[in-house]
């Protein structure tokens, strides 16, 4: 689905990925992990399209296509879903206004006929409990004025409701109550399919006990220094980044 | 061909006669200027009556004692008044055969809008068929009218056929001695609409220029004057979202409303001049003198306005609160993009006891655009609890554009409650990438900030134009991120 080759990019002149190799097959839950400012999130968003970043140099293909020639839009519209690490906040624009808008636009793009009215509230309403949130929360302004947990649970119910084809998660994680977690965890994992997959950036193997991923690699300064099964999370559990840090990742096998 | 049909074709065929727009004077001009003379040969040929022409001159000498304004924020190069025709009768545009021969930009323009085709060969100036829904529905509209009592004419008409009415109220809110623009306008005034509504009727339909045929030939001195007596009701708008284009620089227009005893008089604006190219070059002044008077008591008036066009606008829609419990209401979206001006806001006149008013204002400044909001809230001595509730807010969008804020407030009596608010807020690239990462186009992305930035004033105006309005600022902005 996902081959990410040598991919290198900068922001404002710094390089901050450099060469990055990643290959993600449908039905395939990838987690990264790795120490703060090691490029998880600047990963996220190259995948997004975020233009800020430049990219320098290697390729990433997305089902046969060349992704980095997608504006963020049509990749969106292709099936890649962020769930961003610090989600934004939109004034006067409802999550239902945003959902019927982002739906639409997605089916229009491909070939499909608007949804009825009728059918989406249906579908938001269905959609919501997946994560737990109060019905209230579809006429609220998008993100304005949620508690950092409701935020993250908002970006899942997104996620629920345009059921991209590949979702990226962002720290979900980080902010929620082991309760949410749990809520947030048990709908990914309901919205897995042998057709999609999830690449979960998360700091803490605590997630990855409830989201299993079939393969952990870890980010360092830009690079993926280690990649293993789901038993690499829990040894980062153990020993920490200290290792890789001193430059010998040898240690830990 | 059914007899309804040819019915249909007749009505068509006599329309332009009908509404009046198009006068019976012979297709010619005046040579340009300004002076005593030229004011004499455009009321002759206009064909009015004595009181009007003695208005018109009264208005110029007083004119010639003024001094452009300099106060607004805004700035344009000098305006010739001697380089400009004061009068020439509406000119009849090139009928082109088919919308292959339009604009294609200006086509575009209209899809988006998501304007019918047949409405497309309207605006455009192809001939349309006979069978042509808004004109048939009219027509029956002009009949329904005329039953209530209604009357809905242009100026040039009213003056004609209803002389006595228009001397009654003409001036009555903005006098011929108001402000340099207003003063000219009485001197030289082209067209306009007039509506009067008799006591006790409530107006059954959204009254519009958009069904006058040739509402774009009113001219750049626009004049309009709305009566609603006793216990009535009624909502009119003016404009219309499809792009207006005109030859005429500078657009003076005045309009003056006046509400008597528990009367409601509820008045949208679309405006959508043409702002100039990027560069701010060939773009329209439209400078507006907008007031209504709530004369009697309970009274109630509201301004509802959708700014997008016009290289410079300079308009201020007021409300005279003399009738006690009257109120007085202005809903306002004005958008700058590129290199466009807008100086706009309203004043609130306090003179009852226990009116109120309310004051909703939204800029959208992006580009190298400048948006002012200027109000002015005044309590008089003698208005006992009056209160007002403003609210001021200003998007950005961009970081080259400026947006500014004069409040000003005049209270004179100890009682009145007055509440201000303002906000500034920016649309940030991040907020645009969360919705492109959503699957939402920029273009739709901003139109929807916007759209929830405006809800407010976009509930005020009637369900058909909101719609149109919302797909009207999204082309506004188009191109104003990234
Ligand atoms: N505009 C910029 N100029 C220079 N450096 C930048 C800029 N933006 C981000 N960076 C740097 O890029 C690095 C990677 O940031 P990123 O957000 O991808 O880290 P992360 O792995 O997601 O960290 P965290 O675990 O804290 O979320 C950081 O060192 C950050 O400071
Ligand atoms: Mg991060």
């Amino acid at each position: 689905m996902l081959e990410v080759k040598n991919l290198h990019a900068s922001i404002e002149g710094n390089e901050i990925l450099k060469g990055i190799d990643l290959k993600i097959n449908s039905g395939e839950v990838h987690a990264i992990m790795g120490p703060n400012g090691s490029g998880k999130s600047t990963l996220a968003q190259v995948l997004a399209g975020r233009e800020e970043y430049e990219v320098t140099d290697g390729e990433v293909m997305y089902n046969g296509n060349n992704l980095l020639e997608l504006s963020p839009e049509d990749r969106a519209r292709e099936g890649i879903f962020l769930a961003f690490q610090y989600p934004i906040e939109i004034p006067g624009v409802s999550n239902t206004n945003l959902l019927k808008t982002a739906l639409n636009e997605i089916r229009k793009y491909k070939g499909e006929e608007e949804l009825d009215t009728f059918d989406f509230l249906a579908l938001l309403k269905e959609k919501i409990k997946l994560v737990d949130l109060d019905q209230s929360f579809l006429k609220r302004s998008v993100n304005e004025g949620f508690s950092g947990g409701e935020k993250k649970r908002n970006e899942i119910f997104q996620l629920a409701v345009l059921s991209p084809k590949l979702a990226i998660l962002d720290e979900t994680d980080s902010g929620l109550d082991i309760d949410a977690l749990k809520v947030v965890a048990n709908g990914v994992n309901k919205l897995k399919t042998k057709d999609n997959a999830t690449l979960v950036v998360t700091h803490y193997q605590r997630l990855l006990n409830y989201i299993v991923p079939d393969f952990v690699h870890v980010l360092h300064d830009g690079k993926i220094v280690k990649s293993g099964g789901k038993e690499l999370a829990l040894e980062l559990e153990d020993i920490g980044y200290d290792w890789i840090k001193n430059g010998s990742p040898e240690v830990v096998k | 061909m059914s007899n309804t049909e040819v019915k249909k074709i007749e009505e068509l065929t006599n329309q332009e006669y009908k509404y009046g727009f198009v006068t019976d004077i012979e297709a010619d001009s005046l040579p340009k200027g300004l002076n005593e003379d030229i004011i004499k040969q455009v009321s002759a040929k206009k064909g009015e009556p004595e009181f009007m022409l003695e208005w018109r001159l009264k208005a110029y000498r007083h004119w010639l004692t003024m001094e452009e304004p300099t106060w607004p924020n805004v700035n344009y190069p000098p305006v010739d008044y001697q380089d400009i025709v004061y009068y020439s009768a509406p000119k009849k545009q090139p009928q082109l055969e088919s919308l292959d021969e339009v604009d294609p930009e200006l086509l575009k323009t209209y899809e988006k809008l998501g304007i019918s085709l047949e409405e497309q060969k309207r605006l455009s100036g192809v001939a349309v068929d006979a069978v042509f829904d808004s004109v048939s529905v009219a027509t029956t509209f002009k009949e329904k009218l005329k039953e209530l009592g209604i009357i809905f004419c242009s100026f040039s008409e009213a003056v004609k056929d209803h002389p006595d009415l228009v001397k009654k109220y003409l001036g009555s809110v903005v006098p011929y001695t108001d402000n340099y623009f207003a003063t000219l306008n009485s001197a030289v005034f082209s067209d306009g609409s007039f509506v009067f509504i008799p006591k006790s009727v409530r107006c059954p339909m959204e009254l519009s220029t958009y069904f006058r045929i040739n509402a774009a030939n009113t001219g750049q001195f626009e004049r309009t004057l709305i009566v609603a007596e006793e216990d009535s009701y009624v909502s009119y708008l003016e404009g219309c979202t499809a792009p207006m284009r005109d030859e005429n620089q500078l657009h003076a227009a005045v309009v003056e409303l006046v509400a008597l005893d528990n009367a409601q008089i509820k008045y949208s604006t679309v405006q959508n001049w043409y702002p100039g190219d990027k560069d701010g070059k060939g773009g329209i002044y439209n400078f507006v003198t907008k007031r209504g008077a709530c004369k009697g008591v309970n009274s109630k008036i509201s301004w509802t306005q959708v700014e997008t066009g016009s290289a410079i606008t300079w308009k201020y829609p007021s409300c005279i609160l003399q009738g006690d419990n009257s109120v007085g209401e202005f809903y306002s979206v004005a958008v700058t993009n590129n290199l466009q001006q807008a100086d706009t806001g309203t004043k609130m006149i306090h003179l009852g006891k226990n009116t109120s008013s309310t004051i909703i204002s939204k800029g959208i400044s992006a580009g190298k655009s400048q948006n002012s909001y200027r109000g002015l809230v005044k309590v008089s001595k003698k208005a006992k609890n009056s209160r007002n509730f403003s609210q001021c807010d200003s998007l950005l969008i961009g970081d080259k554009c400026g947006a500014h804020t004069f409040p000003y407030l005049e209270i004179n009596n100890p009682t009145a409650h007055i509440e201000h608010e303002a906000t500034t807020s920016k649309i940030g690239e991040d907020q645009i990438f969360y919705l492109n990462q959503r699957g939402i186009e920029t273009e739709n992305a901003i139109g929807l900030i916007v759209n929830g930035y405006i809800k407010q004033v976009l509930a005020e105006l009637p369900m058909e134009f909101a719609v149109e309005a919302t797909k009207l600022l999204s082309i506004s902005l188009e191109g104003s991120v990234g």
